[in-house]
């Protein structure tokens, strides 16, 4: 259902201010969403006046700074800081984004803010709760399904048919653009949404799957795939440069194209 | 500090639109969805046209008369472009299903292109009429 606002216990209240320390000449403040599961508060806006001299240049190297440095209590996901982990998502100046590769100085504006993925329930601080998100993921059964006979070697495909993947296997499932979606924000729990889609049909144009049937099968709901309307969040904040909504629109093609 | 909580409390949802830096194509999304509802509304206005000519001369004219208002031909203005602005959203999402114009790039000016066709060409009509005196 669509809800514009925030229900009465995410409401997001004034927080904490962390001044720069004395003698910083280059400061940057962030805008931090915080959220503690042990109290009893609602979530609040936490300002951290940071000495950016002091960082290293990705937003990853500025949070790591300031739960070193600032405020300890900061959490937040982060494994590999080079964009293949997905960990790191998060929404940072209005856009989903991962923050170990993406720069403090690329995004716009005197103030910089931080807040978890859109639309999802909240553990801690910048770290939402995934389950449905991959539960929604393994619905589509994300492997490779087959009838004939087990080859002797590995399952061969030729090179034409492997260049189809491009632009699609490179997905790290970080659910930047899952979650950036409004279809998704409204219709959640019954829209498959972008990344969970756009793995669909990684599977579906696979030419070594023998199941492409049964899996458009499953898509074929006004729910699960329909509530794409091309709004194109997806493709506008996907880290890795994917394109979602294309590989969505080539799902729906297919169904048309079996009816007629 | 606080009391620690002892129940089970529900989870927050993160902020979405709260916090969102929207994109010309969210909004051209959103808008097609918001003059699509409108034309609905122009439906009504159509059928109390109807409704008001086959009442009578004096029905008529008072139609006639709210419609020609100031506030009227707003509304005219508005239902005008809504339908040029639907119409070309619809032609966008007619290339979308097969499969072509998904570049951010290319999606950006359809955008871009699509309100302006809505806005140019309503002013274009509105010229247009008001040149043949049909206004």
């Amino acid at each position: 259902m669509v809800q514009l606002t925030l229900p009465k216990n995410s409401r997001v209240g004034k927080g904490r201010h962390f001044a720069a320390p004395a003698g910083a000449k280059r400061t940057k403040t962030f805008k931090i969403y915080r959220y503690d599961p042990e109290g009893l508060e609602n979530p609040r806006w936490d300002t951290y006046d940071v000495d950016v001299d002091a960082c290293g240049p990705m937003l990853l190297d500025v949070l790591i700074h300031i739960k070193n440095n600032i405020d300890p209590t900061l959490t937040f996901r982060r494994s590999c800081r080079e964009g293949v982990c997905g960990s790191c998502s998060m929404n940072i100046g209005g856009r989903n984004t991962l923050a170990c590769t993406h720069g403090w100085e690329e995004v716009p504006g005197a103030q910089i803010t931080i807040a978890p993925l859109p639309s999802l329930p909240v553990v801690k601080d910048l770290v939402p709760d995934l389950t449905m998100f991959y539960a929604q993921y393994a619905s589509i059964e994300p492997w490779l399904q087959t009838e004939t006979p087990m080859p002797q070697k590995e399952w061969r495909q030729d090179p034409a048919d492997r260049e189809k993947l491009d632009g699609l296997y490179e997905c790290i499932l970080c659910a930047c653009c899952t979650t950036s979606c409004p279809s998704y924000w409204w219709n959640g729990e019954k829209y498959l949404g972008p990344a969970t889609l756009l793995h669909a049909y990684r599977w579906i144009i696979d030419s070594r799957d023998e199941a492409t049937g049964d899996r458009l099968d499953a898509l074929e709901d006004p729910f699960k795939l329909y509530r794409c309307h091309t709004i194109m969040n997806c493709a506008q904040v996907c880290p890795k440069g994917l394109n979602p909504a294309k590989a969505i629109a080539e799902i729906k093609k297919m169904l048309a194209e079996r009816v007629v | 500090m606080t009391e620690a909580n002892k129940g089970v409390r529900e989870r927050p949802r993160s902020p979405h639109l709260q916090v969102w830096r929207w994109h010309v194509t969210m909004l051209t999304s959103i808008l097609n969805r918001v003059t699509g509802v409108g034309l609905y509304g122009a439906f009504l206005i159509g059928a109390a046209w109807a409704v008001s000519l086959a009442a009578g001369p004096e029905a008529y004219a008072t139609f006639m008369g709210v419609m020609g208002s100031a506030i009227g031909r707003l509304v005219l203005f508005l239902i005008t472009v809504a339908a040029f602005y639907h119409l070309a959203c619809g032609i966008r999402h007619l290339v979308w299903d097969t499969g072509k114009g998904f570049e951010i790039k290319t999606s950006d000016a359809s955008s871009w292109a699509v309100i302006i066709f809505g806005v140019v060409a309503s002013i274009a009509v509105w010229v247009i009429a008001a040149m043949t005196g049909a206004l």
